[in-house]
């Protein structure tokens, strides 16, 4: 299975990254921001299948490592290698 | 009574940790390294600043993971005394022992600068009288923005958990917090460093009081010696 996890900064969390990027999109005349998050990507190639039990440990890993819940959020998607 | 000092890959301010206590405390130190499972019995371990694990993923975020930091939990939970300096602090955020987390500085700068910190009334060892009510202590950090939900920030104030506010705000963190504590009060850490600020050449001296005052925790007359 080929796993990508986002983890992005919480809405309520401030993001000078982003807000960063922001500066310079506008920069760009990039006029029509409205919002701007910066997180990461994070690709995984995992054996086995796509079970509750599975997802569980996921769920566990993206709790504990690949993102931090107290800043960020993440969310993923699995799909076929 | 003795201090054991941890050492990770990227660990780059243990030395200075080191000697802030055995030549500035006179306390008898040593280095403990990441993979060690067993503590050997310290009155205070000391995580130190650095770029552990080369701040890959988030600060702190591997280095939580280390085996050495299984037994650094339990001793925190049995009630060890515990000091994290700067990427140290990020350790214990990341590792749940401290509440909140650091970010990016907002100004997306790394600080090197000596910061004038405000000394909080926090615990019976911690707190103005014992230490004075400013410090001028370095800070050398990119991600030393800490953040807390309204929640969490509410239960520190109540509980008086943070140690430290900056005068001058250099990163952007929430209610200029610089240091903060456990509930319990055994668990401390911050982002400037007294590991920079006590021999004849560093900038101040200060780091002296503030690490003695966090180690009379457990010994209250450390603080009376000092007069």
């Amino acid at each position: 299975m080929k796993i990508n996890v986002f983890v992005t900064p919480k809405k309520n969390v401030l993001d000078p990254q982003g807000a960063a990027v922001g500066h310079a999109l506008d920069s760009l005349g990039f006029k029509d921001l409205q919002g701007i998050r910066v997180g990461k990507l994070i690709e995984l190639d995992v054996a086995g299948s796509d079970t509750p039990e599975f997802r569980a440990r996921l769920d566990q890993v993206c709790r504990d490592l690949l993102s931090n819940p107290v800043i960020e959020d993440f969310r993923y998607e699995i799909g076929p290698k | 009574m003795n201090v054991a000092v941890l050492q990770f890959p990227g660990s780059n301010c243990d030395q200075d940790a080191f000697h802030l206590f055995a030549s500035g405390l006179r306390v008898p130190t040593r280095y403990l390294w990441h993979k060690e499972t067993a503590l050997g019995a310290p009155d205070l371990v000391v995580v130190p600043g650095g770029f552990s694990y080369g701040d890959y993923l988030r600060c702190g975020a591997i280095a939580r993971f280390s085996p050495v930091m299984a037994a650094v939990k339990e001793f925190a939970g049995a009630g060890g005394l515990v000091l994290g300096i700067c990427n140290g602090f990020q350790i214990l955020c990341e590792a749940g022992l401290l509440p909140g987390a650091l970010i990016r500085n907002t100004s997306l700068e790394y600080r090197c600068q000596t910061c004038e910190l405000k000394v909080e009334a926090s615990t019976a060892t911690f707190n103005p009288a014992a230490i004075g009510a400013a410090v001028r202590l370095p800070i050398g950090h990119g991600e030393g923005n800490y953040r807390i939900d309204e929640a969490g920030r509410a239960r520190l104030e109540a509980n008086r958990q943070v140690l430290l506010r900056y005068v001058d705000n250099p990163n952007g963190s929430l209610a200029a917090i610089a240091g903060v504590r456990s509930e319990q009060g055994n668990v401390f850490g911050m982002m400037p460093h007294p590991d920079r600020a006590f021999e004849r050449f560093h900038p101040s001296q200060d780091g002296l009081a503030v690490a003695r005052s966090v180690l009379a925790t457990r010994f209250p007359e450390l603080l009376r010696q000092a007069g």
